[in-house]
């Protein structure tokens, strides 16, 4: 007899695409969990997410309003897909969202009875792009100088400051190595454009790219963690393939890190490691990145010990995860009817 | 010459490894070499081996052993900075 409860659980970053959400990923994880059964709610931004359409992975889409359209858009939204699906927990996956998540989660959790596992907003901020460099400072993890700007004159005096090359990037996406003024005054108009100000300077360093998804409890203890390192990286700078690492020195300065911090919920740290084996810490993504399913795979079910956080079960810390794991993606075309896209163009719902 | 005891090797010269993330090849003289080096064969005892399986004279085995030491170093395989 199943003793197990079954859950529904409402995940975010459906777009299985080039550059692509972790909505999957995390579908996937969850679908593969022991301790628990689920039905899946997808919740979509645009009508061409690929999982609105996977039926194998999602059980019903919903549309949901873009960011931009704040936080009571959103919890009114939300409401009205809980009353018809009775949502237990929800998996926000994407940088630009989380915030009003974090500020509706008392809401939801109150009065709509969802849970969510994530950092709070102080967290949340500390560990802006723009910010990171101190961040660092006050937790003991080396980071790149870095600056925020919000013009082009401002981007020139601090690439001069650094010295050549530099990162520019955006504040929540996007970042390309300028080696001359020319091209940094071209990266910032090309990123000021597509994402808006600011703008964030910050000191090249040169090395090899090695990243940890990992998930911190709140308390200061880190309940998973799995180093990576990509071996096929497209031109949107996104792992198309990679393989799982034995690296105790990356999980040293991630345990520090959840430690010093408190970390709650689900992270990627991005790190470079330089010739000499110093590690510069990149950025903090404070969701699972789109290779979670890797995790998974390596023996540590990241995202279902995140639901059972959620869900108030004791989670003990995983204690090791299988190396040399590997994980290639690739893309398929599906077939899909004309009549599920009027459904989900129409009504907002699948 | 001690080879990190992480490093995943297999009989098809096939090396992972785990630190890096790195994998290579290996030809089959150059994946013996490297299991002499995880039996803990000495640099004097390895060029012995490798002249005994092929008549190769001791200069060129040295010359050949000292850059293929490098290129494991390279790679991260070794332990040890020098030879």
């Amino acid at each position: 007899m199943n003793n197990k409860p079954k859950y529904t659980i409402a995940v975010t970053g459906l777009n299985a695409i080039d550059s692509p959400g972790p909505g999957l990923a995390v579908i996937r994880s969850l679908r593969d969990a022991e301790s628990f059964d689920v039905r899946i709610i997808g919740l979509a931004y645009e009508n061409l997410e690929p999982g609105i359409y996977m039926d194998q992975y999602i059980d019903k889409s919903y549309k949901v309003p873009f960011p931009t359209a704040g936080s009571e858009a959103l919890l009114s939204r939300l409401d009205y897909i809980n009353k018809k699906e009775n949502i237990d927990f929800i998996f926000p996956n994407f940088d630009a969202e989380l915030f009003h998540y974090i500020k509706i989660q008392e809401e939801l959790n109150n009065e709509l009875g969802i849970k969510m596992v994530l950092p709070s907003l102080e967290q949340f901020e500390a560990r802006q792009k723009a910010v990171l460099h101190q961040y660092g400072i006050d937790h003991g993890i080396t980071v790149p100088k870095s600056d925020m700007v919000n013009n082009h004159t401002q981007t020139l005096k601090k690439a001069e400051e650094y010295g050549y090359p530099v990162v520019i990037k955006g504040r929540f996406y996007d970042a390309k190595i300028a080696y001359s003024p020319e091209q940094a005054t071209s990266y910032f108009n090309s990123i000021t454009a597509k994402w808006g100000l600011p703008i964030i300077v910050q000191e090249f360093v040169q090395g090899t790219e090695v990243n940890v998804c990992g998930l911190g409890n709140g308390n200061g203890d880190l309940i998973g963690a799995v180093p990576m390192r990509k071996l096929y990286i497209t031109d949107k700078g996104k792992a198309w393939a990679g393989v799982t690492l034995d690296n105790q020195d990356l999980l040293n300065i991630t345990n520090q890190m959840v430690n010093s911090t408190k970390w709650n919920g689900p992270f990627e740290l991005e790190f470079i490691k330089t010739e000499d084996n110093k590690y510069y810490l990149l950025e903090i993504n404070p969701r699972f990145p789109a290779w979670c399913y890797l995790t998974t795979g390596a023996g540590q079910n990241q995202v279902e010990a995140l639901v059972n956080l959620g869900m108030g079960k004791k989670v003990d810390p995983f204690l090791s995860y299988e190396i040399g794991k590997m994980f290639i993606r690739y893309s398929e075309d599906m077939i899909v009817d004309i009549e599920k896209f009027k459904s989900i163009s129409t009504l907002g719902e699948l | 010459m001690k080879v990190k005891s992480n490093i995943a090797t297999s009989d098809s010269g096939f090396i992972f490894n785990p630190n890096t993330g790195e994998s290579f090849s290996l030809n089959p003289i150059g994946n013996k070499i490297l299991e002499w080096m995880r039996n803990k064969k000495s640099h004097e005892e390895i060029i012995s081996l490798v002249q005994n399986e092929y008549s190769i004279d001791t200069d060129t085995i040295e010359k050949d052993l000292k850059d293929f030491t490098e290129s494991l170093k390279q790679y991260q395989v070794l332990e040890e900075k020098t030879i």
